[in-house]
């Protein structure tokens, strides 16, 4: 019984993960392009979703798109200022571009909000439901379900819709696009967006469980690569399963082996995956 | 090649020269780390700007030196220095290990794959007892004889550091001018290419990795030898990998100076924002390094090297 309450856990956090990582996967399957900041978008969403409490008193029905706006926003601005120009360049700036966007987010953070853990009321998604014989806290279950909702409304969304259609057809093969019709760069800029508001959404869902703090986008971001190397570049319904397993795989080590080593052993996995199939799950070769 | 060899010596008889002008102890400190800084960035610019692999987890390298020279004074009660060789033997197998599965991927996830790595080492050493786990090592607080290399003055620090660092920039100039360099250039501009020339790029590449790990390994046990203590986030932090990078890019990656240039302006930038700001700049240093680092990206992927190349060019 502990260990579905384990796994349960995880899967509904893998959910989330998923959620963060479906962004990521797009941009990368897209433009060849890693966003090493995303942890740092993630973490954003969750100081946006405390703010909109602590200054305005806004709970998760508001907090949730105004944070997938504001990290929209950053997305985009992001594309048009940085990307957009170290994209076709040497791989050494494409790195640092983004490495160096993440280090000023996550200090900027540092300095204006202090490295002071901070945490939203337990009252703002409060109780726990319980199931039979498992006890599941409602805000986690809340995060868990909105967040599978979005992935598979992005899955839907990029299969079938005309725009996703579009963001594919750049996705799969740029020039060909081009040659039917289709201009890259608002693409390229509507993924970005759209892999912004998914931190967004991510960061505000789990801010309500979660310790909040600016340190937070180091890992995330490492569980974003894991997420879309195991499901494979550019695959939506990957990153989905791959974020479910990764977030089971998180919790049953924390139950059998500490918490400490929890994501140690989601490192080792990615560094196996890497080494055994690249392409990951659902991946394209 | 000569002119190269010439340029390198003047610079280090310069160097060799400032300590005796600099009076007060905390900027022949500063000078002492922006040595240290220029070593591990050399080091890691062997790999990373020679032969273009962006390694992001060059802290656990730099960790396996600190680490085995301070383990061997408090499990042996040897010298620190007695521990260098052992660091190199670790990072030489951890570069093995993580190399040869690694290098088969490419750009981004070869950077992926040395940021996780690096975080597994840091993970594991934060919780293994012989290592300190989160409390880490320390070393000798007196020395008990001069094989210690405990001195109060940083200058000698400095001298040690500066020939050290000597010794690694002439190793370069002669791998840069060898058939190793020719053939880490060629997979620089495209493994592709370079396979199809005949280039043994997985085998080159993981010897540029050996070679640069080996001198980050010596890096971190000089480092242990001048501040005394070592624990996880110090040396095996992400931020001591990144700060390797940031200072060769701003240099100028794949340069002989690039590195040197690049530890000699933001050293004392970090040094100069931590006095500036305190305890509530903490985020600071960081926030500029983070801009500093995009603006690099966007506008001078060659790094300060390149500005000043472009400089003569026109001139001439």
């Amino acid at each position: 019984m502990i260990l579905l309450q384990v796994i349960v856990s995880g899967l509904l956090i893998g959910a989330v993960y998923a959620l963060f990582s479906s962004g990521l996967t797009l941009i990368w399957g897209m433009m060849n392009v890693v966003n090493f900041a995303h942890g740092d978008f993630v973490m954003l969403g969750m100081y946006v979703a405390f703010f909109a409490f602590t200054l305005l008193g806004i709970g998760p029905v508001l907090s949730v798109p105004l944070a997938a706006i504001v990290l929209g926003l950053l997305g985009a601005v992001t594309y048009f200022a940085l990307i957009k120009h170290v994209m076709r360049g040497p791989m050494l700036a494409q790195i640092l571009s983004t490495f160096g966007l993440a280090l000023l987010l996550r200090y900027g953070a540092f300095w204006a909000f202090s490295a002071n853990f901070v945490t939203l009321p337990d009252t703002l998604v409060g109780g726990t439901l319980v199931f039979g014989g498992l006890r599941i806290e409602a805000a986690r279950l809340l995060a868990g379900l909105v967040a599978l909702l979005l992935t598979l409304g992005m899955h839907l969304m990029l299969t079938r819709t005309a725009l996703g259609s579009r963001l594919l057809a750049v996705s799969e093969d740029r020039s060909a696009a081009m040659l039917v019709g289709i201009r890259p760069d608002p693409m390229q800029a509507l993924a970005w967006a759209m892999a912004g508001a998914s931190t967004g959404i991510a960061g505000a869902l789990i801010a309500m469980f979660f310790y909040i703090s600016p340190t937070v986008g180091e890992g995330l971001t490492l569980i974003a690569f894991v997420t879309v190397s195991l499901g494979g570049f550019g695959s939506v319904p990957g990153a989905l399963l791959a974020g479910l397993l990764i977030g089971v795989v998180q919790a049953l080590s924390a139950f059998w082996i500490g918490a400490v080593y929890q994501d140690a052993v989601i490192y080792a996995l990615f560094l196996l995956v890497l080494w055994i199939r690249p392409q990951g799950l659902l991946g394209r070769a | 090649m000569k002119r190269t060899l010439l340029t390198g010596l003047v610079v280090i008889v310069a160097l060799a020269i400032v300590p005796l002008l600099v009076v007060d102890v905390f900027y022949q400190r500063v000078a002492a780390l922006v040595l240290l800084g220029a070593i591990s960035a050399s080091a890691w610019n062997l790999v990373g700007g020679y032969a273009g692999q962006v390694s992001v987890g060059h802290a656990m390298f730099f960790g396996a030196g600190a680490y085995a020279s301070l383990l061997v004074y408090t499990q042996l009660g040897w010298p620190p220095v007695a521990g260098m060789p052992l660091g190199i033997g670790a990072s030489l197998v951890l570069a093995t290990v993580i190399g040869m599965p690694t290098f088969r991927l490419h750009g981004h996830y070869f950077s992926m794959a040395t940021i996780a790595a690096a975080e597994l080492v840091r993970i594991l050493v934060s919780n293994w007892p012989l290592l300190g786990a989160a409390v880490g090592l320390m070393g000798p607080a007196v020395p008990r004889s001069t094989a210690d290399l405990q001195f109060n003055d940083p200058r000698i620090y400095y001298w040690i550091f500066l020939t050290v660092l000597s010794a690694l920039l002439l190793l370069t100039s002669i791998m840069q001018h060898s058939r190793m360099g020719y053939y880490l250039r060629a997979i620089n501009g495209s493994e592709r290419a370079a396979r199809s020339l005949g280039v043994p790029v997985r085998r080159f590449k993981l010897y540029a990795l050996l070679l640069s790990a080996s001198f980050t390994s010596i890096a971190g046990s000089l480092y242990s030898l001048m501040v005394g203590f070592a624990d996880p986030d110090s040396v095996l932090g992400v931020l001591i990998s990144v700060k390797m990078v940031i200072m060769t890019a701003l240099g100028g990656a794949g340069t002989l100076f690039g590195p040197l240039i690049g530890a000699a302006i933001l050293i004392p930038l970090e040094e100069g924002t931590n006095a500036a700001f305190g305890g509530s700049g903490t985020g600071i240093t960081y926030v500029v390094y983070g801009a500093v680092v995009m603006l690099i990206a966007r506008f001078l992927p060659g790094g300060l090297s390149d500005l000043l190349r472009k400089r003569r060019s026109r001139a001439a």
